[in-house]
């Protein structure tokens, strides 16, 4: 009988080892399932960035090429510069490195530099005027072909048919290069400059300023009626049929394509109520319509995780709901409302799609100067980029995704720091 | 009107002495279709201890809410009957509930300061209330509060600090001092010791007593000694019912209700 006993006993544990192998098989299988999601996702990522960065990093640095320009007084007036002849200055200036060119080559000669060039050379000696007579040296953007060919995107090896630089201009370069003309510092065009047909030139400033003014117009619509409506139907609306259909309906707006309000925007900013097309305000609104539901849901769940004890000290002590919600629940609520509207907005300033109905991809080479001008958006200006065959714009289009993504990081790290600096304890 | 300034300033009492402070009449209480309290008549004596004692969901907190409309929050909650403070029935159109609350202040169960100031948390009252015309004034009201609530001396040094990072004791005392900067008739405490360690507690317990000179204090507590030491007059709560009232200590040594004496000894509850 004990004998018998002792064998059960015995069966039992064998049993239970097994069973306890089994179950750390199982766990070790879940956190290698885990790892290697991870891994795939981290890596995915990886690759994104890795492309990125190899193809954007040569659109940072910008080849730029020293020219000392004869200002002669034949071509510059002293008493009116700007309507100066400088063209030719710019010829000139080039014709010192490379002095016995006949006439066709050196008007081809000139094509090293930027193709406004002349421009540059005008702005610098307006804002030096005593120049003229003498001479300045400047740094001037090189034209596409010839950064390219510095950066070795366009390379010698290739047959010279295929090339869009022939032998020739390729021994111009080279000289500029050994007589130590040629610099490739970083490219602050890229930020500070506006939209050109010129690779060498173009840049985001334009886009930027323009998605500064449509998620400004965003923000000062959403935010408060997010706020607003989050407040009524969390605080105040009655728990019917006709609030829970709005609840639902806010939910379903946020899931809503946002090309659809890109549509919406179109016929009824533009076609019915006449707001001009490609300005910031219509991108803005548009932008308001996606960010809106966002901001409700974080500010009704953020109203929602103020703890009852705060609501009902306050009742208690004779608060009216007004005073109990402006006093307490929203100064509480406040650093979650914060953070999802960040978050809110930096997925408003990815957007793209709606943008592109309204216009906002259309060329322009200067910055807005309000909500009313026309203006493009990063996202849309890295669109047009995408769209243009010149090498250069390649590589700013990666490159301004990368401006994009830094961006969209900053906004995500002040959503995480304001979370952690204004979270509180009660 | 206030009991404080009765006693101090005017030396002819207005009301019959013997008139209670509070008083419900036949009140009942329903959560939807769900009754919780069942005509419940029950005087709240001035310048005394009521406690409500009786099992759990009997209805204590309940009536205790109806003193100053806190129910009034509860979308679901009806009440009938009457409640009177002074001669006013609290429920008629009437009345405002700020000003209520005012007169009728609350202490709950677990201590839930303002995630603000030690010095705001108490000054929040007399503010929103304007019972107040100067700083001066206002910091007087919150040191005398504070004082009161035997608070002060612990935290004089720190009011600026924000009152959630007192001690638990400390906070249900803040919370004391807050109700009582109103200077409320009558001041409804909700199991204030439950959260509390039994020193936190001997020293509310004390406070409750030397508040009672200038406060009619209502009381809702599980610990029947606590009943015992602090208040003047118990009433016994049984599934929504009142079923038996009188002076602590004749209630506590002679209970008239069988099932009020099987709740006392331990048998229910
Ligand atoms: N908000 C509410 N909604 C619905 N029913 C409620 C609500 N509050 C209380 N009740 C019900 O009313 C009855 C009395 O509750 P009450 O909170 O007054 O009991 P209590 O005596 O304070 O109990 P405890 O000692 O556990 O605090 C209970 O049956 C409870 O379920
Ligand atoms: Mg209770």
């Amino acid at each position: 009988m004990a004998l018998a006993d002792t064998n059960s006993v015995i069966t039992d544990r064998a049993a239970s080892a097994g069973l306890r192998r089994r179950r750390y098989a199982a766990d070790l299988r879940l956190r290698i399932y885990g790892i290697a999601a991870i891994t795939v996702a981290i890596g995915m990522l990886a690759v994104l960035l890795g492309t990125l960065i190899v193809g954007g990093a040569q659109a940072f640095v910008q080849t730029h090429i020293r020219v000392t320009f004869p200002v002669s007084a034949e071509w510059v007036k002293a008493d009116d510069p700007a309507a100066g002849n400088w063209r030719n200055v710019v010829r000139d200036g080039l014709a010192q490195v490379f002095p016995d060119l006949s006439a066709a080559e050196q008007r081809e000669v000139v094509k090293v530099l930027t193709n406004n060039a002349q421009f540059f050379v005008r702005d610098a000696v307006l804002a030096n005027p005593s120049v003229i007579g003498s001479t300045i040296t400047l740094d001037i953007p090189a034209a596409d072909p010839y950064d390219q060919l510095n950066k070795g995107v366009i390379t010698r090896d290739t047959a010279e048919e295929n090339r869009r630089l022939n032998d020739q201009e390729i021994q111009w370069f080279d000289t500029l290069v050994e007589r130590g003309l040629v610099s490739k510092p970083f490219n602050w065009g890229l930020i500070f400059n506006s939209n050109s047909r010129f690779p060498e030139l173009a840049g985001l400033k334009g886009a930027i300023v323009g998605s500064f003014y449509a998620l400004l117009v965003c923000f000062l619509v959403s935010f408060p009626i997010g706020i607003g409506a989050a407040v009524y139907l969390e605080e105040f609306a009655p728990k019917n049929r006709w609030t829970a259909l709005i609840e639902v309906n806010i939910n379903n707006l946020a899931a809503v394509p946002s090309i659809i309000f890109g549509l919406l925007g179109l016929a009824l900013l533009i076609q019915t109520f006449g707001l001009p097309r490609s300005a910031p305000i219509v991108g803005g609104l548009v932008l308001a319509l996606m960010t809106l539901p966002t901001i409700i849901i974080v500010t009704r769940n953020a109203l929602k995780s103020v703890p009852p004890s705060i609501r009902e000290a306050a009742f208690g002590m004779g608060a009216s709901k007004h005073q109990m919600i402006m006093h307490h629940v929203l100064p509480l609520a406040l650093p979650g409302i914060l953070t999802g509207t960040i978050i809110g907005l930096a997925h408003a300033l990815g957007e793209t799609a709606p943008l592109l109905l309204i216009g906002m991809n259309a060329f322009i080479t200067s910055e807005p100067g309000g909500v009313m001008d026309a203006a493009t958006a990063l996202p849309t200006q890295i669109y047009i980029w995408a769209d243009s065959p010149e090498r250069g714009f390649v590589a700013r289009t990666s490159a301004g995704i990368l401006v994009l993504l830094a961006f969209l990081i900053i906004m995500n790290g002040v959503a995480i720091f304001l979370r952690q600096r204004l979270e509180r304890r009660w | 009107m206030n009991v404080m300034q009765q006693a101090t300033t005017s030396p002819i009492e207005i009301r019959t002495p013997k008139m209670p402070a509070m008083e419900g009449r036949a009140v009942s209480v329903f959560y939807g279709q769900k009754q919780a309290l069942y005509d419940v008549s029950l005087a709240i004596e001035r310048n005394q201890v009521t406690s409500l004692i009786g099992p759990s969901g009997c209805g204590k907190s309940t009536f205790l809410r109806c003193l100053n409309r806190m129910n009034d929050t509860i979308d679901i909650c009806r009440v009938t009957g009457e409640i009177r403070l002074d001669d006013e029935d609290i429920y008629n159109r009437d009345i405002d509930v700020v000003e209520l609350r005012a007169r009728v202040g609350m202490v709950f169960q677990k201590p839930n300061p303002f995630p603000k100031s030690i010095y705001e948390n108490v000054a929040y009252g007399p503010r929103i209330h304007g019972l107040t015309r100067s700083k001066i004034e206002l910091d007087e009201i919150v040191t005398s509060s504070l004082r009161r609530a035997g608070l002060f001396d612990e935290v004089k040094d720190r009011l600026n600090e924000p009152g959630t990072g007192l001690s638990g004791g400390q906070q249900q005392r803040l919370c004391i001092a807050r109700a009582i900067a109103t200077r409320p008739e009558v001041l409804l405490m909700d199991e204030p010791c439950s959260a509390l360690d039994p020193i936190a507690t001997a020293v509310i317990e004390e406070l409750i007593d030397e508040l009672r000179e200038n406060f009619t204090i209502v009381i809702v507590t599980h610990s029947m000694q606590q009943a015992a030491r602090v208040s003047q007059k118990t009433a016994f709560f049984h599934l929504g019912k009142l079923i038996e009232e009188g002076h602590t200590s004749d209630l506590f040594t002679n209970p008239k209700n069988k099932q009020t004496q099987d709740y006392i000894t331990g048998r229910i509850g």
